[in-house]
């Protein structure tokens, strides 16, 4: 029997249309949780990276020691291919520590620990790019390092890193393919058994593109409206029960 | 005589090899309204900055309530509280908005009850006529709005004495009145204060000392009639001599 395109497409919606869904979730999954976990060891670590060295001598070397660490795991992680890390990490831990992860968590591990090495570097930036005035401003109250991290440097980083967090969500939902050498059963992994199943490549991989396509572009947008949200309205009216303001000219 | 509250002895600052601060001695009384006035570039603000720690003077004494502040174990934050800063580019924490802005240090450095602080700082922003901004973020005001707000978010923390680095040099000429008088209201509740200005007419009006700084000491200092009708130093002279040239 002959298909058309289309009817190869519906063909393969109608039967694997439920694998391409799972392949789908396992791949947000994945990404998102990911995304979230590197989101938060670049704030953790950027933040101490940024902690004033102390006076005391001893503590002085720690938090140098500290910082080289830090350095080392992001030239690390950055300094190599995901697939590679997917490899060593999950038969590496699978020979040598005896711990056996499932191929997702270890995916979630792989990707959230890669994307932290991304993240340390841009949060740094976006710390770095915060006015100095600010954290001066906290010090002038009394607030310890920490304070003026929590309440007031943090937050305008992370505002002004939305986009590019959102870069790397991104480029996690499609890089997240190469976990299927661990076979990880993600949207590229289901992809390909669709196709070993079916021997149509071109109009299984096309329906893959859609997918991975609709998933970036969607959260592209989810993320324009959350900074719009944040940024707020450029005007202020006042609430009516204020009295005028009248200053005598000295 | 009134109760002394901070008294600098001999304070030095470098950055670098560059000696900024070459041995200043400095003292401030509960009540004064004290002005400090000067070249620009004679360290005036790293002086300010160094009275509150922001930057660590290399040496001499900072006393506050009979200890010296600069002492390995002594308590920062707690010290900082106490003093507060009024900047030049008023640095609003531009994540929050004009009532948070007030309540954060209150809240999270003192430790005081949220809603018991929301009552205090409203207080304070009625004060310098700010109160109907409570909900509005920084970046929707004008400079002059700032800048009350940063001295109402200062009063909030109930502090001992308050810095002014130029608190108006980065207004607009109209709405630097508004500021100093917010000031002047102060300075009349006795509220002890230490003001860099450039704003002569205001010094000689509120203030009960006046210090002319250059090259990084103090060479005079006294009452503002002594200081800005009848200076003896001759860089004093230069200097006013100079400013009032300048202005007209
Ligand atoms: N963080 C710093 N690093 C290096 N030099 C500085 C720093 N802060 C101030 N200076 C220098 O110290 C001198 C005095 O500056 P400042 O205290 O701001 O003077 P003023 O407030 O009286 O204009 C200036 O020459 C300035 O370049
Ligand atoms: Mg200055």
């Amino acid at each position: 029997m002959e298909r058309t395109f289309l009817e190869w497409i519906s063909y393969i919606l109608q039967n694997y249309g439920s694998w391409f869904l799972r392949g789908t979730g396992v791949t947000l999954l994945i990404s998102f949780l990911g995304t979230a976990v590197g989101f938060l060891i670049g704030l953790a670590f950027a933040s101490i990276r940024s902690m004033p060295l102390p006076h005391n001598r001893i503590k002085k070397q720690l938090m140098k020691f500290v910082n080289f660490l830090i350095t080392c795991y992001v030239e690390i992680f950055r300094g190599t291919p995901m697939m590679v890390q997917a490899i060593v990490m999950y038969f590496g831990m699978q020979e040598f520590m005896g711990i056996n992860f499932s191929p997702t968590v270890a995916g979630i591990i792989i990707v959230s620990v890669n994307t932290g090495a991304y993240m340390v570097e841009v949060v740094r930036g976006g710390i770095d790019s915060i006015d100095m005035g600010q954290m001066e401003a906290a010090k002038s109250i009394g607030m310890s390092h920490w304070q003026a991290m929590i309440y007031v440097i943090l937050p305008q980083t992370i505002r002004n890193i939305l986009p590019a967090t959102c870069n790397e969500f991104i480029i996690n939902i499609k890089d997240t393919s190469v976990l299927n050498v661990i076979s990880v059963t993600e949207l590229f992994f289901v992809t390909k058994s669709v196709k070993g199943a079916i021997y149509r490549t071109y109009e299984t991989f096309i329906v893959a593109a859609v997918i991975y396509f609709i998933l970036t572009i969607t959260i592209t947008r989810i993320i324009r409206q959350l900074e719009k949200r944040i940024d707020g309205t450029k005007k202020f009216t006042p609430a009516s029960s204020t009295m005028p303001i009248v200053f005598v000219k000295k | 005589m009134s109760k002394n509250i901070i008294s600098i002895r001999s304070l030095k600052k470098s950055f670098g090899c560059n000696e900024i601060l070459k041995g200043v001695n400095y003292e401030i009384n509960e009540g004064d309204v004290a002005c400090i006035i000067g070249p620009s570039g004679s360290g005036k603000s790293t002086f300010l900055r160094c009275i509150n720690l922001l930057e660590r003077p290399d040496s001499g004494e900072i006393i506050y309530e009979g200890k010296n502040v600069l002492a390995e174990e002594y308590n920062v934050n707690q010290y900082r509280s106490k003093v507060g800063m009024v900047f030049q580019q008023f640095n609003l924490f531009n994540n929050l908005n004009v009532l948070e802005n007030c309540t954060v240090g209150p809240v999270k450095v003192l430790k005081k009850d949220p809603e018991e602080s929301k009552k205090i700082a409203m207080k304070f922003l009625s004060q310098v006529q700010m109160s109907g901004f409570a909900d509005a973020k920084p970046k929707q005001l004008s400079g002059g709005q700032k800048q009350r707000v940063a001295i109402a978010r200062a009063l909030t923390m109930n502090p001992k004495v308050l810095l002014f680095d130029e608190p108006t040099s980065a207004l607009d000429p109209e709405t630097v009145g508004e500021v100093l008088k917010v000031m002047k209201n102060l300075a009349s509740l006795g509220l002890t204060m230490i003001i860099v200005t450039h704003e002569m007419a205001f010094a000689k009006d509120v203030s009960n000392k006046i210090a002319f700084m250059d090259g990084g000491v103090i060479c005079e200092e006294g009452h503002p009639n002594e200081i800005l009708v009848n200076p003896k130093n001759e860089r004093t002279k230069n200097f006013l001599f100079r400013f009032i040239v300048g202005e007209s």
